[in-house]
């Protein structure tokens, strides 16, 4: 993806995709405490939903159009789906549970931090002062003539993601399909001691 | 309905407005329609009987009447329900069929939002229906409802897989996720060299479309995959708990949904809204064409759906998850091999 990251280009300061993300980040932050504070487990489950969607949103943001969808299907579509389905199938209290916290909450907040001085230090040493160049999208206008050429909007962007994942970074991305394999199977041994 | 249309210059807001009522005015035209000519109709002369008569000529205002019975009806929740929740899942499936209509053409210029990730948003965001199940089904407080969803759940995720894997094959084919693009590529392509009637991928992708359409039948929990609002066993599932308005949503988000998955069905497999380039046919022509054309395949697709739902029983709930899982995955996997190879060696 690093073609959309210009890094000499005279930026300009998108004000409504920096109007957006302020809202779109107070709301994401305000979901994530409910994660963790409400008092029902379905109901944390739902509100996990609203910080992934404000995810997939803040992809969009970044013109990550293809991720952003990945965001929907997978992490809302399947893996909140079988957290749902998991909690379901076992106990699904309605109204508020007692027995929900636990006695590791500095231990949390002491992986939270950590993780957040991880993540800042690696995207500020990457990027720095790189800044996105934001590009207006623009649909693609009707052509005269030749019936049906029409189409071939942001194909571009799919096929630099397309290009990363499976020429530049082919080796990683098959190194974490196996593990991710190995930990399905590994899931399954345990889970079928017969 | 474009700018480009009209010969007009409209703001942004302004198009966008335009776009979102000619949108809704379409699906719920389509929905109507297909409600009365199949649910009312079709299945009614299949089983020898006449179906509604009475309200308007033929029958043909009884959706309107049973429209206006829902709206009068109490709005009933029960004692324990998540009220919130109960609210919120209607919405959320109802606004997963909606999303859905977002990328499909109907035109050269006619398509609210030409997306660069097209089919890719549309599986998407059918996706997210799922949600709106499991929360309907648990903060009903009734448990038939929770098994009704639980049910909804494996069954839906259990056929997302084989319909996107059908959907590969198809974008092999074409080379793009962007529905304009699959389009152009079924209108200007040509099968052996023959280029008369384009390459229109249900004949060169027959196994992708077969897959896609009973994976479609499952998503939306039509008989023979019925089983997450089987009336013998849950009473009606999910629903079992909706009344009035609330339930008149998830009537309308069924039977959207079903025109949803047809026309994106007829754009991925019949060609969309475009008639083989080599007619020569301007987009000024297939502005007015494109939509009749688009609506039309739909509105045969759907009559399949339904055809395929009043003709076979129920399956088991093992069955469901065998099919999917030890046939349609293989062969849809098996179907993006062959194209794949197909498509570099040709």
């Amino acid at each position: 993806m690093s073609g959309l990251l210009a890094a000499e280009s005279a930026t300009t300061f998108d004000v409504p995709a920096n109007v957006t993300f302020a809202v779109l980040a107070v709301l994401m932050v305000v979901a994530a405490i409910r994660v963790v504070t409400t008092r029902n487990i379905v109901h944390a489950a739902l509100w996990l939903v609203v910080v992934l969607g404000g995810n997939a949103v803040v992809y969009l943001l970044l013109q990550a159009e293809f991720v952003a969808m990945t965001q929907l299907l997978v992490y809302i579509g399947a893996i909140i789906v079988l957290f749902l389905f998991g909690i379901m199938l076992t106990r699904a209290p309605l109204g508020k549970a007692s027995d929900l916290d636990n006695n590791q909450r500095w231990l949390g907040a002491a992986v939270g931090v950590l993780l957040l001085v991880v993540i800042g230090f690696s995207v500020t040493r990457t990027w720095g002062n790189d800044r996105l160049d934001f590009v207006a999208y623009e649909l693609p206008a009707a052509t005269a003539g030749a019936a049906v050429e029409v189409g071939g909007s942001g194909n571009g962007r799919t096929q630099a993601l397309a290009n990363s994942i499976f020429v530049d970074y082919l080796i990683p991305f098959e190194v974490v399909s196996v593990l991710l394999t190995g930990a399905l199977i590994g899931a399954i041994v345990l889970a079928r001691r017969d | 309905m474009s700018p480009v249309l009209l010969g007009l210059e409209l703001a942004f807001w302004q198009s966008t407005v335009i776009r979102v009522i000619a949108g809704l005015v379409a699906v719920l035209l389509l929905t109507g329609g297909v409600v009365y000519l199949y649910l009312f109709k079709f299945v009614s002369f299949m089983q020898s009987r006449l179906g509604p008569m009475e309200a308007g000529p033929y029958g043909s205002l009884q959706l309107l009447a049973e429209v206006g019975k829902w709206l009068q009806k109490e709005d009933i929740h029960t004692e324990d329900s998540d009220r919130l929740i109960f609210g919120l899942a209607p919405a959320v499936v109802l606004s997963s069929t909606f999303l859905m209509f977002v990328v499909i053409p109907a035109g050269p210029d006619l398509v609210i939002a030409n997306l660069g990730t097209g089919i890719y948003y549309v599986l998407a965001v059918s996706a997210l229906s799922v949600l709106g199940i499991l929360m309907a089904g648990w903060a009903s407080a009734n448990k038939y409802a929770l098994m009704g969803a639980l049910r909804a759940g494996g069954q839906l995720i259990a056929y997302e897989l084989p319909m996107v894997l059908a959907v590969l094959g198809v974008v092999v084919m074409a080379g793009s996720l962007n529905l304009q693009d699959i389009v152009a590529a079924q209108a200007n392509g040509e099968i052996f060299g023959i280029s008369a009637i384009g390459n229109p991928y249900i004949l060169t992708q027959f196994v992708a479309f077969a897959v896609f359409m009973i994976a479609v039948q499952a998503e939306l929990t039509q008989t023979p995959f019925d089983m997450p609002i089987a009336e013998s066993e849950l009473v009606a599932g999910y629903q079992v708990e909706y009344s009035g308005i609330r339930f008149l949503v998830y009537f309308i988000s069924e039977f959207a949904t079903a025109v949803a998955f047809a026309a994106v069905a007829s754009t991925l497999f019949l060609g969309g809204w475009a008639l083989p380039t080599s007619w020569g046919l301007s987009n000024g022509v297939m502005n007015v064409l494109g939509p009749i054309l688009v609506a039309t395949k739909a509105v045969l697709l759907v009559g399949v759906v339904f055809w395929t739902r009043f003709s076979f029983p129920r399956f088991r709930e093992d069955q469901l998850q065998r099919l999917a899982w030890k046939f349609l995955i293989p062969i849809a996997l098996a179907n993006i091999l062959v194209t794949a190879v197909f498509k570099v060696a040709f």
